[in-house]
């Protein structure tokens, strides 16, 4: 990813932070005790904006922290203002202390690297991962962390469902009414002009009722041919 | 060599983490540990250069250790593993805890700026740190320490073998305690 400023940054490479802000400074190549703090603040806005940083609440506190220090600058102060104390300096300290950490980090990554070159007796492999301990965390974290998860959650997508019966009476007193009338018609009439797919399931659910009933035939002169419909001949009652 | 120098290079033989002067000592309730330490510079020259291990100097105690011109040849053979490396996550933590012990959870977290506490458990879980006492302030927060553990991974003879603050070149005095006005 590219940030702003022109420069390579990667979320991995940085274990907070100070860990970021001493980078922006590396490589603006200034100095830390004099720092340009609204240059420094906009590319660290910049950055974990880019990053998608800006969600997490160490980065958002050194944001805050350093547009507070750049307001602060922009006060006037008088000449010769002996009370007058640099915004900057705590987070310089911390800076300049975080500094000498990292420092040590190499240093003693090149011990654990030197001693890892060297084997003890008694060698046992190394126990695969622990499971992670448990969650220690109290009611206000867990509800802060469920509002995050929430607020992830799309706008769920609605759709309103209208029940549809099927008209099968409608489609039978029709059918009955067209058989009384004519001995023998095709699925067309019988369906009616302009039918609905829920007309043409009611007149074919009612179709098959009626044939169940014997009060008609249906045929077809060949598969899937147009299907007609005839009046059965009334059988005597069993 | 003296019988108390293969006594002794007998038992570090047996034993499978450093032991410390005073282990030793015990060994022979004779010999003093001045006798042990001639005894230890014996077999360290000794084993001088003629030999695959040599003895080292660690963790406040000694161990027969390969030497590293061979891990390379018996790790291919998997005879042995080299441990997993810490996280730079892991190593910044444990480099406030060894210069600033006893140090609680809060002070790490303000140094580093990011939240501990899932490192520190991790770091309690392989023995490189562990709580030595309880601090003062509110609540009374748990103070944690190094373990000899952490000297054996990092192949300190003790803690004094870790850098001085000094010595780094980005020299700092240890700051005063955060009792300043904002």
């Amino acid at each position: 990813m590219t940030a702003t400023g022109g420069f390579v940054v990667e979320l991995d490479k940085f274990s907070g932070p100070l860990d970021l802000l001493l980078h922006l400074i590396k490589e603006d190549e200034v100095d830390i005790t004099d720092l340009p703090i609204a240059k420094i603040a906009d590319q660290f806005l910049s950055v974990i904006a880019d990053l998608g940083l800006n969600q997490a609440a160490d980065y958002l506190e050194m944001a805050a922290r350093l547009l507070r220090i750049k307001a602060q600058m922009l006060l006037p102060r008088r000449l010769g203002d002996d009370e007058w104390e640099d915004p900057r300096a705590e987070l310089v300290r911390r800076l300049l202390e975080y500094q000498q950490i990292r420092e040590l980090v190499d240093w003693l990554g090149h011990a654990a690297d030197a001693r890892a070159e060297r084997f003890g007796r008694g060698y046992e492999a190394p126990p695969p991962d622990a499971p992670p301990a448990p969650l220690q965390i109290d009611l206000n974290d867990l509800l802060a962390a469920a509002e995050r998860v929430i607020a992830l959650i799309p706008e769920p997508m609605l759709h309103r469902v209208v029940p549809r019966p099927l008209d099968v009476e409608g489609a039978t007193a029709r059918i009955e009414a067209l058989l009384a009338e004519r001995e023998t018609f095709g699925w067309s009439e019988a369906v009616g002009p302009q039918a609905t797919l829920v007309d043409v399931l009611s007149t074919f659910i009612a179709l098959l009722e009626l044939a169940k009933r014997s009060s008609l035939m249906l045929s077809q002169s060949e598969p899937f041919g147009p299907m007609v419909i005839t009046r059965a001949i009334p059988r005597e009652a069993a | 060599m003296q019988s108390l120098a293969k006594l002794l290079e007998a038992a570090l033989f047996a034993a499978s983490r450093p032991l410390t002067l005073e282990e030793l000592a015990s060994l022979d309730a004779t010999a003093g540990e001045a006798a042990v330490r001639d005894a230890l510079a014996d077999l360290r020259s000794a084993y001088g250069d003629e030999h695959g291990v040599e003895l080292v100097e660690i963790a406040e105690g000694w161990q027969f250790l390969t030497r590293r011109e061979y891990a390379e040849t018996i790790e291919r053979a998997q005879f042995a593993l080299r441990p997993r490396r810490l996280s730079p996550a892991a190593l910044e933590t444990l480099a406030i805890i060894a210069y600033r012990q006893p140090v609680g959870r809060l002070e790490v977290d303000e140094i580093r700026g990011v939240d501990s506490g899932a490192v520190m458990d991790k770091l309690v879980e392989r023995g490189l740190i562990e709580v030595v006492t309880r601090g003062e302030g509110l609540g009374r927060p748990l103070l944690y320490g190094t373990t000899p553990s952490f000297q054996e991974i990092l192949g300190l003879k003790n803690l004094e073998d870790l850098p001085r603050l000094e010595e780094l070149s980005v020299a700092l005095r240890r700051p005063t305690p955060v009792d300043e006005p904002e």
